[in-house]
Formats: structure tokens, sequence, C-alpha cells
């Protein structure tokens, strides 16, 4: 899991200093959100980026979830983790921007005539984009792969291991996302990943696994 | 020896099997075959982070601040101004509906039967579940008959447009969860599983694409049929109905004839 875990002292004095934060923004100091904001937005990028693969969309539900998070913080419970609620909003608005994007997209694009035998094949689907930094990678063919296969994932599935694998959520934060008990969540993150894995195993070498391992020097 | 199923594993790499997770752990010191699968799991989700995150740049948080500050309110909302928001009016009017309607029912009840016992206050929450159930009931049963019968608009499509039916469960998906934990409240554990089966479906539906192919309807056409929730659905509310008639009293009339035939 790559969620960066800070110490449970860091994370009691962030979770503190939110506590002040999000009162004082309660009784009228704007300022105070301030600090919530810069403080959590490169997480939430994070899972965003994760959830949706494109920067734009994720920029927008960074910023939405942060309105939707002013606009509700009365209802949020001093108990709780100012982090962990903003991140669950952040988690419910990518749902949706997938879905609209889906919808989007689908208006966009006329059914198209393919070359014979290239209909099924979901490379064709994945748009060339300039080569960039962040875009290189050692394996092109295989960066589109795992692409496909994420985005192939239904949203509930995406949302599932992004949350588990990525950002290290416990299964109580996914079901509450998801709107479903603990298993179900736990379901979804199994079947994500059973999914993950027809898809990439054929095409995942030696070296990566070597890596994956550790083993290799 | 018996080998780790491929969920077990998966649940043990993420971390979401802490009960059984010595035992797995056992079993892979002592077995390779299990630990070979483990690894190409492994290989797999090891790749998969190799994807990388754009960083969005030191300055982001305050980025972020300066597009969404002139865009807040000056306060933000307390907890109950979320009741008047437009997309909560409507579930509050029909709150509001509902109890003007059990409050009517009980003055009209009363009328008619002057001198008999007045209904007390748990028959006339009863009667109001059972009349509220009842229409969810078959408000969700026609969603599912809808959804059985979805096909695709122009025959050559090869996608079916299921939104209408999916906006249709994610509000049905609301309502449901509060009768549901009524029921359980109320301890109908019958009433209560068959609104968990029907939420289930609420959520698959709610969280299918839009557009599905007819592999996909029918996928979930089949999960409906295998879980039996339209008979159930029927059933149940069949039984409301006869509940309802149970909770309300007979009308007046049938009563003074019904004396009238004792008296001779």
């Amino acid at each position: 899991m790559i969620r960066m875990q800070p110490s449970v002292e860091n994370t009691q004095t962030i979770a503190d200093s939110d506590a002040v934060a999000v009162e004082r923004t309660l009784a009228g100091d704007r300022d105070a959100f301030r600090v919530l904001v810069e403080r959590h937005s490169h997480n939430v990028f994070r899972l965003a980026y994760r959830m949706t693969r494109n920067r734009p969309d994720a920029e927008e539900v960074v910023q939405e979830a942060f309105l939707r998070a002013y606009q509700k913080l009365g209802k949020f419970e001093a108990r709780a983790n100012f982090g962990t609620w903003v991140y669950r909003i952040a988690a419910n608005y990518a749902i949706d921007r997938m879905r609209q994007r889906k919808k989007e997209e689908a208006r966009k694009v006329e059914p198209a005539v393919h070359e014979e035998g290239t209909e099924n094949d979901p490379v064709t689907l994945i748009h060339d984009a300039a080569p960039t930094p962040e875009r290189l990678t050692q394996n092109i063919e295989l960066r589109k792969r795992m692409e496909i296969a994420l985005a192939a994932l239904s949203h509930s599935e995406r949302t599932a291991f992004v949350m588990r694998h990525w950002e290290g959520c416990a299964i109580e934060e996914i079901a509450q996302v998801l709107e479903s008990s603990s298993g179900a969540a736990k379901n979804t993150v199994f079947r994500a990943v059973q999914k993950l894995r027809l898809a990439l195993q054929p095409f995942v070498g030696r070296g990566t696994q070597a890596r994956a391992m550790g083993t290799e020097s | 020896m018996k080998h780790m199923t491929e969920e077990e594993l998966i649940a043990y790499r993420e971390g979401v099997a802490a009960a059984q997770r010595a035992v797995i752990a056992q079993h892979l010191a002592a077995c390779e075959e299990c630990r070979a699968e483990l690894e190409r799991i492994e290989a797999v989700l090891a790749a998969l982070d190799t994807l990388p995150v754009p960083n969005p740049g030191d300055d982001y948080g305050r980025h972020v601040w300066q597009q969404i500050a002139p865009r807040l309110p000056e306060r933000p909302a307390r907890w109950w101004q979320e009741w008047f928001e437009p997309k909560r009016l409507g579930t509050l009017a029909a709150v509001a509906v509902l109890l003007v309607v059990a409050f009517l029912a009980g003055r009209i009840t009363k009328r008619n039967h002057p001198g008999n016992d007045v209904a007390t206050k748990e028959q006339i929450r009863e009667r109001v579940l059972v009349v509220a159930v009842g229409e969810h009931l078959g408000r969700s049963e026609m969603m599912l008959v809808e959804l059985a019968n979805a096909e695709p608009l122009d025959p050559k499509q090869k996608r079916v447009d299921i939104s209408a039916e999916q906006h249709r469960a994610e509000d049905l998906l609301e309502e449901n969860r509060l009768y549901r934990q009524t029921a359980l409240k109320e301890g109908d554990a019958s009433l209560a599983s068959v609104l968990d089966d029907l939420e289930r479906v609420f959520l698959d539906v709610a969280h299918s694409p839009e557009e599905v192919t007819p592999a996909q309807l029918e996928k979930i056409r089949q999960k409906i049929e295998a879980r039996g929730i339209l008979f159930k659905v029927r059933v149940v509310g069949r039984e409301l109905q006869e509940r309802q008639k149970a909770t309300t009293p007979a009308p007046a009339q049938k009563d003074s004839m019904k004396s009238e035939r004792n008296k001779v």
C-alpha cells in the first residue's frame, strides 16, 4: 500500500489541530478552513486522481470535496477525523464524476466503424497522449493495459480498490462510501483484484515480478 | 493439503483477513504452491503500483483555496439547514402529507366509532408504517418490472439505457434504508430481510453503468431472479395489505349491521 502512514503521535496532533480549525470555521473564521484545505489537498488529490485517472477531473473533485465539506461542516462530528471525512466526501464525488464522464463520453463518441479484428481490442480505446514525463513508463504496453484494466472496473470496484490498496482505508470507510455492508465492501475489493489479475497477469513480466517481490538487485 | 483460495490470498495480501491472518501465514510457510500463487497476485499489484500519480506542486493547497474561497458561503450551514435544501424538500413534503393523511384517517375512524376503543399510538404508528412501506414496495415492484422489461429503444443498438431505473433505484435506496431500520427496530425481521434484499438490488442497479450491454442487463436480471426479490416483494406487499385491513377498524355501518344481526 502506498498511502503515507504518519506516526500515531503525528496523526493525533494533526487531528487535534484539525478539530480546532473546524471549531473556528464554525464560529465564522473562514481562514481556519484555509488551514484544512492546505493541509489535506494533496492527499485528496492523490485519491481523486487514482479514481478518475485524469488530472482535470481530479482537480475538480478536490475543489468540490472541500466546498461540500465546508457546506456540511455543521454535520461533522467533533470526535471524527476531518481528513477521513473529507476523503469520504471526495470519494463520493469522484464516483459521481466518473458516472458523469462516462455519460459525456458516450454522447461524444459516435459508434465508430472499426477495422475488422480491432473492435474488441481495448488497446484501441486508449488515446495516445503526448509523452510527458508523467506518462513515460518503462513499459508503455503494460501501462496501457493497466489503464484499461482499471477503467474496466465498475465504479464501486475501482473505488474499493483505490481506497483499500492505494490509500489503505479501513473496510468500514469503504463500506460507508459504497453504502454497503462491510462484507459487501470486502467482496468488492476481492472482485476488483480478481479482475485486475485476470486482465494483467499475462502481461506482467518476470522483471516486474522480481521487483514486486523485492528480489531484484 | 488443502490450498488457500484466491480470495483468501487476496484478503491476506490486502490486509482484510485479520481473523485468518495467522492461519494463512502458517499455511504459506509450509505450502510452496500457495506461496507461488501469492507471488503472482503480488506481481500484478506491484505492477499497478508503478502507475504514477502527478505531483500537483508544493503550493497546490494554496491554489485550491484560491479557487474555492470566492465560492464559499459566509458561514458553513448548520446541520438542520440541510433539511431545507431543495432536494430534501420532496421528502419533507411526502412525510408531511403522510402525517396529515394519518391524522385525518384517525379522525375519521374515531368519528365512525363513537364510544368504541380509540386506536393506541402504537396502532396508529403501525398503520402509518404499513401504508408507507406498502407504497414503497409498490414503487419498488414497478421499478423491478420495468428493469426486467428494459430493451434498447432501437433494436440495432448494442446497449440498453437503464438511467431512468438507476435514478429511481437511487431515490428508493434512501427510503428503503429508513424502512429497513424501522422494521428492525420494531422487531419485524421478515420485513427487514426483504428490505435488505431489495437494498442490495438497488445498490447493484445504482452502481451499474447507465448504459449496459444486454449481457450485463441479463446478469442483473438473473441476480434479481435468483434472489426471488420480485416474488418476495409481491408476497410482503400482499401481507401488508392484509395487515392494513386488520389494523383499520371496519366501517361503522357494518358494525351496526352486525349488532343488528346479533339482536335477532
